[in-house]
């Protein structure tokens, strides 16, 4: 095992870090914005991969599958948020249970609508390939993967450093009380949020199916790996998901690789010992 | 409804399960069982959830070290085949309570939603050392027990087995009773009601939730044991998020902070997946909309109707805390 298995395998680390980007900082600013733990997020993420295979099947397009299937799920979240969270008021037990109630309609759903047969999505001919780097080979999926990864994470960063309603959300995840209290609409702040972190789900969902799949079950596989990089990143905090989804891609691929019979192990305890230290998270605001 | 009309009630439920269930089809004396057995890890969940005010996201995991261990135990080392299933079982609380013993020192800080997921994050750990240190646990295949145990009575019958599997629930049912009954249950619930009033009347808090903690562990663990030899297979699903969120779905749909809804909830969740499922295809809209439901219609589950119905029809409903402790919030 030479310096290049190593890179290889960092590469494969940072590359899945970006997948668990894209699902990890929607639930991260729900968590921030709403404090619900939210366990349809990785329902999201499967039924945004389902919407692209419909949409690729029909139209024949993966570039308009991922628009698509992102604005469709944030559809499905905006109107959960609205009909059903909002109603409940604030009970982290009743949002958890009414979240997983969801989780499993949406799974018999995706059964009824797109069969239990497992699919991958294909991307274009163009992505298939590798390039090579100083004598590396690597695919140019993943690098594709960090480069969407990169410029969401710019976008989204951008947008809550320098705009309005971004400082409106900043307001809301610090202190929700004090931010109705100036005048800011903290409802439809949630709802924005909502909708944006489902849509961030469902374009991982469609980015990751080309080397995940696309089956029944993987919601609740990518949910708690999603929720590890929340926890180690920090609640409602952009950066620390972005650092958290790192460490955990990272983690991954290498305690697969190192010791791979207690390779989750590794990836869960930690989370556990940072929750039970620091329960907002390595990088989460007090 | 006076207490002890409630232990008639309860009594008389389980000596109808004992006289008729044997006189079904065998399909559903195995569908009883599996409830029965499932509906321990759900009722030491309330322990957390009703009476202290915790709702933990991984209670499977101390269901997953009994059942695991069960297992191990029978197919490496041949223990727990015969008399000594009871020292399994004995093994079954204790592993339990140890590993709930390490967790709980982690968790028991915690409070709300910090709580829910530091339990995930553990839970999430047992999981991954089930699904992938594949020479203790056979990985994703899990492992399978070929036979049950056999000690005068064979509890390969399983008529027989019903009947052990029964005494354990009533057993584990009775002694979950008198704890919540017992002065240490009542500080439980002043916790759930308000911690900071109860730490300032002296009480340690923490110490208190620990032990519920670790109590709920022991019974999750014994609930392992009688699934694993149930079921005949132990597998990473035992141990998956999902079971967890079963568990809790199960106890809010009975009724939190009443024990025997958590048995209520976990007979009809199990009837509705391993029955319904068999009938028709669309059997988990009717779970989900069951789950949701409830949630918005029944926060303080089924156990909560008759309170309601008294209500509604004007009567001066019952004035004890079982119905406000459900729907109060954490």
């Amino acid at each position: 095992m030479g310096v290049n298995y190593w890179l290889i395998q960092a590469f494969n680390g940072i590359s899945y870090g970006a997948l668990l980007f894209l699902v990890g900082s929607g639930l991260s600013l729900i968590f921030g914005v709403m404090r619900i733990v939210n366990l349809s997020h990785g329902s999201y993420f499967l039924l945004g991969g389902y919407v692209a295979l419909t949409v690729i099947w029909t139209t024949g397009s993966w570039v308009l599958a991922i628009p698509v299937a992102a604005l469709a799920i944030g559809g499905v979240g905006l109107v959960m948020e609205r009909v059903f969270l909002r109603p409940l008021g604030f009970d982290p037990l009743r949002q958890v249970l009414l979240t997983v109630g969801f989780a499993f309609l949406f799974q018999q759903a995706a059964l009824d609508i797109w069969s239990g047969n497992n699919f991958d999505i294909e991307p274009p001919a163009l992505l298939t390939r590798s390039i090579q780097v100083g004598g590396l080979y690597l695919p140019l999926y993943r690098v594709f993967m960090i480069a969407i990864a990169a410029v969401i994470g710019l976008v989204l960063w951008l947008a809550m450093e320098k705009t309005r309603i971004g400082a409106m959300v900043r307001a809301t995840v610090d202190d929700a009380q004090m931010a109705r209290g100036v005048g800011i609409d903290t409802s439809r702040i949630s709802m924005f949020i909502f909708a944006l972190g489902a849509g961030l789900a469902a374009l991982g969902g469609v980015i990751g199916g080309a080397f995940l799949g696309i089956y029944p079950g993987l919601d609740f596989e990518i949910l708690p790996l999603a929720f590890a990089v929340v926890i180690i990143g920090g609640m409602g905090s952009l950066g620390g998901a972005a650092i958290g989804a790192l460490l955990v891609g990272l983690a991954d691929n290498f305690g697969k690789a190192l010791f791979p019979e207690i390779s989750y192990f590794t990836l869960y305890a930690p989370m556990a010992l940072i929750l039970a230290v620091k329960p907002t998270g390595l990088f989460g605001r007090e | 409804m006076t207490g002890r009309l409630k232990i008639s009630l309860v009594a008389a439920a389980v000596a109808v399960l004992a006289v008729g269930v044997p006189f079904t089809t065998s399909f559903v004396i195995l569908l009883v069982t599996r409830a029965l057995a499932f509906s321990i890890l759900v009722m030491s969940l309330d322990i957390l959830l009703g009476f202290t005010g915790l709702a933990s996201l991984g209670q499977a995991a101390y269901f997953g070290v009994g059942a695991y261990m069960t297992a191990i135990l029978a197919t490496k080392y041949q223990i727990g085949l015969g008399f000594d299933f009871w020292l399994v079982v004995l093994l079954g609380l204790m592993i339990g309570a140890v590993l709930a013993a390490v967790f709980g020192l982690l968790a028991i800080r915690a409070s709300g939603v910090y709580f829910l997921m530091i339990t995930l994050a553990l839970g999430q750990c047992v999981w991954g050392l089930a699904y992938r240190w594949n020479s203790l646990t056979g990985g994703d295949n899990g492992i399978n027990i070929q036979v049950r145990p056999k000690f005068g009575i064979d509890l390969s019958n399983e008529v027989t087995f019903f009947y052990v599997v029964l005494a354990i629930f009533a057993a584990s049912l009775l002694a979950m009773y008198v704890l919540v009954r017992s002065p240490f249950g009542r500080s439980l619930a002043g916790i759930r009601e308000r911690e900071l009033r109860m730490k300032i009347l002296g009480y340690n808090t923490w110490l208190h939730k620990y032990i519920a903690f670790v109590i709920a562990g022991a019974f999750g663990g014994l609930s392992g044991v009688l699934w694993a030899h149930t079921a005949g297979i132990v597998s990473p699903d035992n141990v998956v998020l999902t079971t967890s969120v079963d568990a809790l779905l199960m106890a809010v749909l009975g009724g939190a902070g009443t024990l025997v809804g958590g048995a209520i909830g976990a007979f009809i969740v199990i009837a509705i997946r391993e029955y319904l499922s068999t009938l028709v295809p669309w059997w988990q809209y009717v779970l989900g909309g069951m789950y949701v439901l409830t949630i918005f219609y029944l926060p303080s589950g089924l156990m909560g109707i008759p309170a309601r119905l008294r209500r509604r029809r004007g009567a001066p409903g019952s004035p004890g805390g079982e119905e406000k402790l459900a729907a109060a919030p954490s």
